[in-house]
């Protein structure tokens, strides 16, 4: 590692975290004082966009390569009061939170209290949303049978295309151009609002390209007053680059990166999107500048290293807005979940690792860095040299790079009805999520409580922590007196939420486009320009409504703990596993410890417990894909949990897998924590029953002794364990690489283990900024030894 | 349909033969090693041992049985389970012990049966059986893991209880076109550590006709020793641990410069 890099690393790892109301106050100076009411939405958007870019300050940090911050400077995180408007107690709390805390300046609080909020309050989006909803989804919502993604954010989670990185912004522009003289008045009513559509994106287009030259301004006034006669030359290099990207196409690697960066700060300040935004499949794209610069004696390895640690460094200085409430509970994080594709397949549908692929991955394990986060793509055509190397910086134990199944995720996309070349420009986004690269919008729209659905199915419709009826009346306990006519029961309740829930985003949906569209997105992602329609109201090629399943696990065992007991065996009495979980199995230990211990148990490839994994499976997936989502697309699923597993458990009361009332679920596709005693092969079939194809990802994460990665010949052995998994469709799976002796000891001591960095569920955190619960979860996981 | 007695089936085991395998532990064995870290595996019947679980954050003691009678086809249906981690990894199945050759009938069985599956065989041996029990088993592995401890006739007896002279006899008796084999060297302080029984080990193997892939080092560890108190049974040996660090080292030097490929732990 340079020392340049060193010292940007180090500056980006001591950074606090600050909420800064820059973005907030500007964005309430444009719509109280410059708004004009007889613009279209979107070109009101664009104009916002426009103004914070225009009037927000710039910075430039002492060595850096890459230029731009979304803040004010590095980990000075903006707000986006138009969609959720924190309140003083919110900002206290932010303040104050042992966790994820952000700093607010008294100055912050006190502009909040006399200019945004006054301004604000009672207009976000959030209030328009929350005013929309029905007493059903109310309900549900607060009795924690599903959350909400867009309730904070705005829909996002999508990853930039090859084509983007293959023209300037202002090829985008003359595409919108052509696109309005195409449109046809007299025969499409829509003509206007698709011209008012394009227009908005011209504009918005304009204003990352001016803010692009207000750097190169700045750098050259740097330039000339720097005496240091290499830094001065890197500033006129680097003014030089800002005048030509993102304008125009890149045509070398540093301009390729730049290039990046001034999108990707576009896309995060016009809205606060779910998952910020990814540069995708960064060893593909980056190539033919890389090779060019190689061959022309350009640049070398060496200091391709660094412009991508340069890189690095950037996607560090800039946190997950801050969240409140539900959202910061399932998704308790700084990481913003940008995650950077290596490997995988050509469009052609050739082996698609190179040289920089390895190179990429030297930087990620130098940098051990949150973020970006990263993930190797693995298709049979792959070769096993490409995981080894994955491995060594795995097993150093924080959690990057994860692994995917390239070919299970072109198998999913093309079930969705993606083409081929569009599937194999995919990949895996946020946590595990598949899409189509620079053509899809994928929304993820909120977590599913599949244990909380079989709580209330249990009651009868009503849910005993909220004493509220809030499904259907589908018979008290006692009276279902098979296993199949629980699982109908179930079936129906699990029915009900979906379509409570899919009703929810439908109307959600309809209110992002129509009052916050995205045209800078919209500029970015294929056919938007074309159809002249916004990527909020489903101009993308391809639209997708994601509802992601928690607890598989949980669900499956306390099935699965009925079957046996109750219906199979009789060994307990559906009265007497009632009574016990309403105690919380407090003078229930009898019961408690067959439950725990007497019981089938999901992760051990016996067919009796994994049959119910399958069967939920298939209920959720009936429930919900296929149907139609707002913008013209498709509600899929997904398995997966961020934070939300501990959430989800913390409102649910004891289940008859033996958990008691308030504690964490299962993780992501992941047995219950300890209940697997098979070792991690049984582990992987168990997971394998499911058909991940059906899916647009799922989560399994591994938690493994360091001393098991010692011995190099456990490489050729991990490989194994992967390539059988994904032959089996196995979608993803992820190394935790650290002892529970080690996180106890970081518990007790945090001062001691502050880089302690571990994988939670699709991202990886410093262990001392998960809450308590998540900390004890992840002790509680199953470690193998081999 | 032949029955044995097992006392585990441990999936995913990755240190007893190539690849990913799976290792059916037969319980019953008739040395009694003083380092012996497997106690359940000695006696031939089916025990009570005490485990711990956590209720609810307390500790609770348990009895659990030790020892399962099953059938054959029982553990073939288990082992088939992970074929496909086996193929992906060139691996299989092992059976170990206690020792697999004191039930020779229900080891031929699997072993047979294993075949029909088109599964990769290891036997995990410490050779103490009759010749021809011996032979009819290395005719029917792919692989033999052969356990040797010293060359020194007197102290195989006074610390495993039994004459070594069989055991070498069957290691000698294996021909060039038998099985493949690693043999594996536990390497116990105060027993077998000195560089000069490494060396009459070391000229043993000299000795040797089937094709040997590599030797393996175990060190001593004493993770076995709770487990003696589980089962109410006496340690028979207190031993130091290997000094990894320093000693192990030298004693691999033995093997890898006289031309062996050498291996710590399996």
């Amino acid at each position: 590692m340079t020392e340049r890099i060193r010292f940007l690393r180090k500056k980006s790892l001591e950074a606090e975290n600050i909420l800064h109301h820059e973005r907030a106050v500007l964005v309430t100076s444009f719509y109280r004082d410059r708004l004009l009411q007889e613009d279209p939405v979107p070109v009101q958007r664009a104009r916002c966009l426009q103004y914070i870019l225009n009037n927000k300050q710039l910075h430039i940090g002492r060595e850096e390569l890459i230029v731009g911050e979304r803040g004010p400077f590095p980990k000075a995180t903006p707000t986006y009061p138009e969609i959720s408007l924190h309140t003083l107690d919110d900002l206290d709390v932010l303040n104050n939170r042992p966790k994820v805390s952000f700093k607010v300046s008294p100055e912050t609080r006190l502009v909040y209290e006399k200019e945004v909020i006054p301004f604000w309050d009672g207009k976000s989006n959030r209030d328009c949303l929350m005013r929309k909803m029905t007493p059903e989804w109310k309900n549900a919502y607060e009795a924690g049978v599903f959350t909400e993604f867009q309730e904070q954010r705005a829909p996002g989670h999508t990853v930039l295309g090859k084509r983007s990185w293959e023209k300037g912004v202002l090829d985008l522009i003359a595409e919108c151009e052509a696109s309005t003289h195409s449109l046809n008045c007299k025969e499409d009513a829509e003509a206007a609002s698709k011209a008012a559509q394009l227009q908005s994106m011209i504009i918005a287009g304009r204003s990352v390209i001016d803010f692009a030259l207000r750097h190169a301004d700045a750098l050259d006034q740097m330039a000339y007053i720097e005496t240091n006669e290499i830094r001065k030359k890197e500033l006129r290099d680097l003014a030089g680059i800002c005048r030509k990207v993102p304008a125009q196409a890149p045509e070398t690697f540093h301009e390729a990166l730049q290039h990046y960066w001034f999108i990707h700060l576009g896309v995060v300040t016009e809205l606060n999107p779910w998952d910020s935004f990814s540069p995708g499949r960064l060893d593909q794209h980056l190539l033919p500048f890389y090779r060019n610069d190689i061959a022309n004696g350009r640049m070398n390895r060496e200091q391709a290293k660094e412009l991508l640690q340069c890189l690095w460094v950037k996607f560090n200085n800039h946190p997950a807005p801050p969240k409140m409430g539900v959202t910061a509970q399932e998704s308790n994080t700084y990481t913003d979940f940008c995650l950077v594709n290596l490997g995988g397949l050509t469009e052609g549908g050739e082996d698609g690792v190179n040289e920089l692929s390895y190179l990429i991955l030297e930087v990620i394990g130098e940098m051990r860095l949150l973020q970006p986060g990263s993930m190797i793509q693995v298709s049979l055509k792959n070769p096993d040299q490409f995981i080894h190397k994955a491995l060594e910086i795995i097993r150093t134990g924080f959690g990057q790079p994860s692994v995917f199944n390239t070919d299970a995720i072109i198998e999913e996309l093309l079930r969705q009805g993606k083409s081929t070349r569009d599937a194999r420009n995919g990949g895996a986004s946020g946590c595990v999520e598949s899409g189509a690269f620079g053509t899809e919008a994928y929304f993820l729209t909120g977590y599913f409580n599949l244990t909380k659905i079989l709580e209330i199915t249990l009651h009868n419709g009503f849910d005993p922590r909220t004493c509220r009826q809030i499904g259907p009346t589908t018979g008290e306990a006692e009276a279902l007196t098979n296993f199949d006519d629980l699982m109908e029961a179930f079936k129906q309740q699990i029915s009900h939420f979906a379509s409570v829930k899919i009703e929810g985003n439908r109307e959600i949906e309809a209110l992002f486009a129509r009052r916050l569209p995205a045209p800078f997105l919209s500029l970015l992602i294929e056919d938007c320009i074309g159809k002249g329609q916004d990527y909020n109201a489903g101009g993308a090629r391809y639209n997708s409504s994601y509802i992601q399943g928690v607890g598989l696990g949980s669900v499956t065992d306390s099935l699965t703990a009925l079957r046996y007991h109750v219906y199979d065996h009789k060994t307990i009495s559906m009265k007497g596993i009632m009574d016990a979980i309403a105690a919380d199995f407090k003078d229930y230990e009898e019961f408690h410890e067959k439950l725990l211990f007497n019981t089938p148990k999901y992760g051990n490839d016996d067919d009796y417990a994994d049959l119910q994994a399958v069967r939920v499976f298939d209920l959720f997936f009936n429930a919900v894909d296929g149907l139609p989502c707002w913008r013209g697309g498709q509600f899929r699923i997904n398995l997966l949990p961020t934070t939300c597993h501990i959430y989800f458990g913390s409102v649910t009361g004891a289940t008859p897998d033996g958990r008691l009332a308030g504690k964490p679920f299962s993780e992501g596709i992941s047995p219950v924590q300890g209940s697997d005693k098979q070792g991690p092969t049984a582990v992987l079939k168990s997971a394998s029953k499911i058909d991940h194809v059906k899916t647009g990802g799922t989560l399994l994460n591994q938690k493994f002794l360091p001393a098991f990665f010692d011995d190099r010949e456990s490489y050729p052995k991990l490989t194994a364990l992967i390539r059988a998994y994904f032959r089996m469709k196995g979608h993803h799976i992820q190394f935790n690489v650290v002892s529970a002796d080690t996180l106890r000891a970081a518990q007790k001591n945090p001062d001691q283990y502050r880089d302690l960095i571990v994988r939670v569920a699709g991202y990886s955190d410093y262990f001392n900024d998960l809450s308590k619960d998540l900390q004890d979860e992840i002790i509680m996981r199953t470690e193998h030894a081999g | 349909m032949t029955k044995g007695l097992i006392f585990d089936i441990r999936r995913y085991a990755v240190h007893d033969g190539p690849g990913i395998r799976t290792a059916v532990f037969f319980k019953g064995c008739p040395m009694r090693c003083a380092w012996c870290h497997n106690p359940e595996g000695i006696l031939p019947r089916p025990q009570q041992m005490t485990r711990e679980r956590m209720i609810n954050g307390r500790k609770k003691q348990v009895e659990e049985t030790v020892g399962e009678w099953m059938e054959s086809k029982e553990i073939i249906d288990l082992l088939i389970k992970d074929r496909v981690f086996y193929e992906e990894s060139g691996g299989g199945v092992t059976f170990t012990g206690g020792e697999p050759l004191a039930r020779p009938g229900f080891l031929m069985d699997l072993l047979k049966l294993s075949k029909k599956h088109g599964l990769h065989t290891a036997v995990d041996t410490s050779g103490y059986a009759p010749a021809d029990v011996f032979m009819q088993v290395a005719g029917h592995t792919d692989m033999l893991l052969f356990d040797l401890k010293t060359t020194d006739n007197a102290k195989h007896l006074s610390y495993t209880g039994v004459d070594e002279k069989i055991i070498l006899q069957n290691l000698l008796s294996l021909r060039e076109d038998g099985p493949e084999l690693i043999v594996r060297i536990p390497v116990i302080p105060g027993f077998n550590d000195q560089l000069s029984e490494m060396v009459s080990l070391r000229d043993m193997l000299f000795k040797i006709h089937a094709p040997l892939l590599r030797v393996d080092l175990l060190p001593y560890h004493k993770w076995g020793r709770h487990k003696y108190e589980a089962l109410q049974m006496k340690p028979p040996g207190e031993f130091q641990s290997v000094d990894e660090q320093m000693a192990l080292p030298e004693i691999m030097k033995v093997f890898s410069d006289a031309g062996f490929s050498v291996k710590k732990g399996g």
